[in-house]
């Protein structure tokens, strides 16, 4: 096996975006017949190396190889090779039936009497993966369940049609599943990759790409941290191998969190644990990146912010972690995206106070260190971490008892990091209330109390000095029960 | 074959335009007859090409507000040019089409605002409407009149019309690759392209074949009323656009439906002839069919909440 | 220079050049008289124009199509109350600003509850108050009270009384734009609504409030159009639809929203006015006119989106 070539190799691969390196010199090789487990936690650079691999991402360092030789890596010669993508977010066109996805899907397979080609590809695909699946391919996909959509999703991707299926990369594909039609799926897989396919796995249940996978690659910091056979691993161990290696720390300075105090909101979700925050009480949630924090933020404050008319002091602000889509307003100068959440406070009979206005945004300029000569230019003249201070400052200008925050540390330098972290907890001493959602574990280190989210739901509560990456780790991966869940 | 959403939603206008054609009959039993039918029905061939040509663009998730304009500027090209000049008539039709084409892709290059670019458009059409037509005039070229006086068996020609018509539109909105395209484009871009199709040339089409059901609704209207006003068809561009919705089309998400469309132009049509065998005053013609589209959106609404019922169950 | 980096700098050297050309084509006969024209007939689009600008300001997609069947309604039922007496001037106004108003909620209703584009939710309703407009009509054409006909056509030393009214207003909606709270918020939506949102801005007070006041202008403009013209007519609003929209964008504000001015919109109206007599001078009908007028709007468009980002719009 070692002596024929990978059917499509990575060496050394180096990608940058800004300040952060999301990938650190990663060599994989993809061979024939073997399915390759991926592991790792948010931000290890699983989904940017997918990205380099099916060719939607071009490298900066180092070279790609298919089939042993250098090529021209894109989209069309990923496809050309036979490599097959299911993303995890799902990429049908809703308002087409299933037999017509497979003809949008696999452009240069048919001609002009179609569709009842279509339909027996479709038909006999879902036929090969999942047997008795019971979808019928002449309905549309937004009628279909999220597993049935799942599912045709999946039997596509594996669908005799066009260039051969030689490598197909699944993430996340059994996230809507049930356990029977996932039982399927990863009997498929290992039919294919006894047939001579390859797959490349990955999935936040660590019990199914220990049984499916033949090889185990773990990610973290963009680097490949282990990469053996599948059946060296254990489940104890692969969640050894994906946290830091660096020891518990920075626990002990603070004692038990004062969860005793009347709690300021209490959340209920339709499952798992209800989320209680208190005042002066820094809340962390955590969990694989999708799991439903970023959901409960925006319920929160759907619930606490007015829609129609606002008060004079707001109850809660909000820091978007998505800068471009929910956060900065790129039109305006600094100081008018710094000031937008505390206009009420600024406004004298109706008219915005500028002198105020100034001395607030200057006030936190200083305090926060945003590094601009003028906070009347662009906020777009800002670097993103800047950016991502002002987005702080307003949240915190805005004077809301409760500031909610969703992931705001990604793509920001350790300098500015470590800043705001002091103010956090500054604020919170002060007796502000945080929800702090972050994809970083170390700084749920930071927090009083974390809440760990798997499919949706709070599945365990972590407090003081239970939280540590381990049990972190332990709770995010199913199948193996969470220590300290309440 | 379990009833698909789809065609739950295609029962919906069916069901409206049975029951408006049963209230107009229980009102006015003479209409049940050939005669009666024709008299109802007259302008809906028109209307029906107009429709299916607001629901090519409508499929894109775009919006033509120059519908209207257009089908009267392609109904005085008719009434002048294609009968005085049938070969130059014939060249101007064609270049408006590929005018349709190249807007497309304009709006699609440039990520323009279908809205406004179109909104503006309808003054081009317009004012080249004006210029050919300044007055009320012109004549339909002979053919044509005979053709939209045809006398079909069993069914008046406006109906048997619309039924072809529909099939054609079905054909092509459904059945082949470049619908499927069209509507893929509609409902995500983005796996279209991913695909390896081009986007471009889907949008190029949409207002292509958008601009050919334009220019055949101007003919037809010229073929019914013998001549042509550059007002003519003014009105047709809120009622394409609701006939699609009526007919079960939504504004984004490429779900649209040719034949419902059609059906959505005749009950549009009947309801017109309706409200005056109501004795409403003509005064809230209009205003009815405003009132109709409102309610149509508000069932619509309804319909939706209970489809997502019935997915989550 | 950086006047000349100002958006709305570029309607203004229009609409100077075009009257140039004008004058120069009359041999300078007419100089006084077509400033004065221009400015009384473009008082008019400022005023639709500007409660346009607010609803676009809020992004992309939401225009209000139902201007003309509100100024029509407003001008007709305001017209009949008042029936040419005097004394009922000021209730006739607050009808007529009622009716803009109501039309504005209205609006905005249908939007929220029936989840639907702007565009469609106004156009829908405009036929029905168009349809209200023809049946208060019914075809008579009710003169305005002596004051207020003689008020909306005459003028203060030589500055037409309308264009008066529509500079106070302007001035108004300059404050309200750069400098009050609520304009902030109003350009805060235009730029990302999900943005605004959890900036705390409370997204859905803020846009109905635009749409009412957009309609609300539409109302006073109807009235002070049915007075200057001495009637309401039934297609007196059917120009503005296009032109409260041309105005706010050859004035040099962004289609996609979030980035408005307002001196623009008074140098686009008197440009669209003269661009209409230069045609007229020169001999046009009225379908180059109309066609000019379209092209216009498009290459406006079209050079915005070329200058910035290509602009997202619906």
């Amino acid at each position: 096996m070692s002596d024929a070539p990978a059917l499509l190799s990575v060496t050394d691969a180096r990608l940058r975006f800004g300040e952060v390196t999301a990938l650190d010199g990663v060599s994989l090789a993809l061979r024939a017949g073997e399915c390759l487990g991926l592991v790792g936690h948010n931000g290890a650079g699983k989904s940017t190396l997918v990205n380099v691999l099916n060719g939607g991402l071009a490298l900066q360092g180092g070279s790609l190889r298919a089939d042993g030789q250098p090529v021209r890596w894109d989209v069309a010669a990923a496809r050309a090779l036979g490599l097959r993508c299911v993303f995890q977010e799902l990429s049908l066109c809703p308002n087409l039936t299933v037999a017509e996805n497979a003809r949008i899907l696999h452009r240069g397979q048919f001609g002009l009497i179609w569709r009842a080609e279509a339909r027996r590809l479709a038909k006999a695909a879902l036929d090969a993966v999942f047997p008795g699946h019971g979808i019928d391919v002449r309905a549309q996909v937004a009628s279909l369940a999220l597993a049935q959509r799942q599912m045709v999703e999946i039997a596509l991707a594996f669908a005799e049609a066009g260039p051969p299926p030689r490598l197909v990369i699944l993430d996340e594909p059994t996230s809507s599943l049930d356990a029977s039609i996932a039982r399927q799926l990863l009997s498929h897989v290992r039919r294919f990759v006894a047939a001579g396919g390859s797959v490349v796995l990955i999935s936040h249940i660590l019990s199914e790409v220990l049984e499916t996978a033949t090889r185990i690659v773990v990610m973290k910091d963009g680097q490949v941290v282990a990469d053996r056979p599948a059946a060296e691993f254990t489940p104890a161990g692969l969640v050894a191998a994906m946290g830091s290696t660096a020891q518990e720390r920075r626990r002990a300075e603070r004692g038990a969190a004062p969860a005793a105090a009347a709690p300021l909101v209490v959340h209920a979700l339709p499952r798992g644990l209800p989320v209680r925050v208190a005042a002066g009480e820094v809340v962390g949630l955590t969990g694989l990146a999708g799991h439903g924090q970023t959901e409960l933020l925006r319920a929160l404050h759907d619930r606490l912010a007015p829609a129609w008319a606002a008060g004079r002091r707001p109850a809660v602000a909000y820091v978007a972690g998505d800068r471009r889509h929910d956060g900065i307003l790129p039109l305006w100068s600094i100081r008018r995206n710094l000031t937008v959440s505390a206009l009420s406070a600024l406004t004298r009979r109706g008219l915005v106070d500028e002198r105020a206005e100034r001395a607030a945004a200057e006030a936190w300029r200083s305090r926060i260190g945003i590094r601009s000569p003028d906070l009347g230019l662009p906020i777009l003249s800002l670097s993103g971490g800047n950016q991502q201070k002002v987005l702080f400052a307003r949240a915190l200008l805005a004077g809301a008892p409760l500031v909610l925050m969703d992931d705001p540390m990604r793509g920001v330098d350790v300098g500015t990091k470590q800043e705001v972290y002091g103010i956090i907890r500054a604020e919170a001493a002060a007796g502000r209330a945080f929800v702090w959602y972050s994809s970083e574990i170390e700084e749920m280190e930071l927090c009083d109390r974390v809440y760990v989210f798997r499919e949706g739901a709070a599945a365990a509560e972590l407090a003081g000095a239970q939280i540590t990456e381990t049990a972190i780790l332990e709770a995010s991966f199913a199948g193996h029960p969470a220590e300290g869940a309440a | 074959m379990r009833p698909t959403a789809d065609l739950i939603r295609l029962a919906v206008p069916f069901l409206a335009l049975g029951a408006l054609l049963a209230g107009v009959f229980w009102l006015q039993p003479r209409a049940m007859s050939y005669t009666g039918l024709n008299l109802l029905f007259n302008l809906a061939v028109p209307i029906a090409l107009a429709t299916l040509a607001q629901m090519f663009v409508i499929a894109v998730n775009d919006l033509d507000l120059s519908m209207g304009a257009f089908v009267s500027f392609a109904a005085c090209v008719t009434a002048t040019f294609l009968h005085d000049t049938p070969l130059l008539g014939a060249l101007i039709l064609f270049a408006a089409v590929a005018g349709y084409a190249l807007l497309g892709v304009i709006i699609h290059l440039r990520g323009l605002p279908a809205i406004v670019v179109t909104l503006g458009m309808s003054f081009v059409w317009l004012g080249l409407a004006v210029m050919i037509l300044p007055a009320p005039g012109g004549a339909a070229p002979g053919w044509l009149r005979a053709l939209m006086t045809v006398r079909p068996p069993l069914l008046p020609m406006a109906l048997a019309a619309s039924i072809l018509i529909a099939l054609a539109a079905h054909l092509i909105m459904a059945r082949s690759s470049l619908g499927v395209l069209i509507r893929g484009v509609g409902g995500n871009e983005r796996s279209v392209a991913r695909a390896g199709w081009s986007v471009l040339g889907a949008k190029a089409a949409a207002y292509a074949l958008a601009g050919l059901f334009g220019v055949l609704a101007g003919m037809a209207l010229v073929g019914l009323t013998t001549s042509a006003d550059a007002n003519i068809a003014l009105r047709y561009t809120l009622l394409s656009i609701a006939g699609v919705i009526l007919g079960g089309g939504e504004f984004v998400g490429g779900r649209v439906s040719a034949v419902g469309a059609v059906v959505g132009a005749l009950t549009l049509t009947l309801a017109g002839s309706f409200l005056s065998f109501l004795r409403l005053s003509p005064d809230w013609q209009i205003g009815a069919q405003g009132a109709i589209l409102i309610l149509v959106l508000a069932l619509r609404l309804g319909l939706d909440a209970l489809e997502r019922r019935g997915v989550r169950a | 220079m950086t006047l000349l980096r100002k958006p709305w700098i570029w309607a203004w050297i229009a609409a100077i050049v075009v009257y140039a050309a004008t004058i120069a084509a009359t041999a300078g006969a007419s100089a006084a008289g077509l400033a004065q024209a221009a400015f009384t007939f473009a008082a008019f689009s400022v005023i639709v124009g500007l409660g346009q600008m607010f609803v676009i300001t809020l992004g992309p997609g939401n225009v209000d199509l139902s201007i003309p069947a509100t100024m029509t309604l407003a001008g007709t039922v305001s017209l009949k109350l008042m029936d040419t007496a005097d004394a009922m001037a000021l209730p006739g106004l607050a009808v007529a600003l009622g009716i803009g108003a109501g039309v504005g909620f209205a609006n905005y209703a249908l939007i929220k509850a029936l989840r639907i584009p702007p565009i469609i939710a106004t156009l829908a309703l405009s036929f029905v108050v168009q349809s209200a407009a023809i049946w208060t009509n019914r075809g008579l054409r009710i003169k305005p009270p002596e004051t207020l006909a003689a008020f909306s056509t005459g003028n203060l030393w030589g500055i037409p009384n309308l264009a008066i009214v529509a500079s106070l207003l302007t001035l108004a909606a300059w404050v309200l734009l750069e400098r009050s709270a609520w304009g902030r918020r109003v350009t805060a939506i235009g730029q990302s609504l999900p943005a605004a949102r959890r900036a705390g801005i409370a997204v859905h007070g803020v846009r109905l409030s635009a749409y009412v006041l957009c309609a609300t202008l539409a109302g006073l403009c109807g009235f002070l159009l049915s007075c200057f013209s001495g009637g309401a007519a039934l297609n007196m609003g059917a120009e503005y639809l296009l032109i409260s929209i041309a105005v706010v964008v050859i004035g040099g504000s962004s289609v996609a929203g979030g980035n408005s001015n307002v001196p623009g919109i008074w140098g686009a109206a008197l440009f669209l006015f003269l661009v209409v007599s230069m045609l007229n001078t020169y001999g046009f009908g009225a379908g180059p006119r109309m066609i000019l007028t379209g092209l216009i709007i498009i290459a406006v468009i079209l050079a915005a989106s070329l200058r910035g980002p290509a602009s997202r719009g619906m």
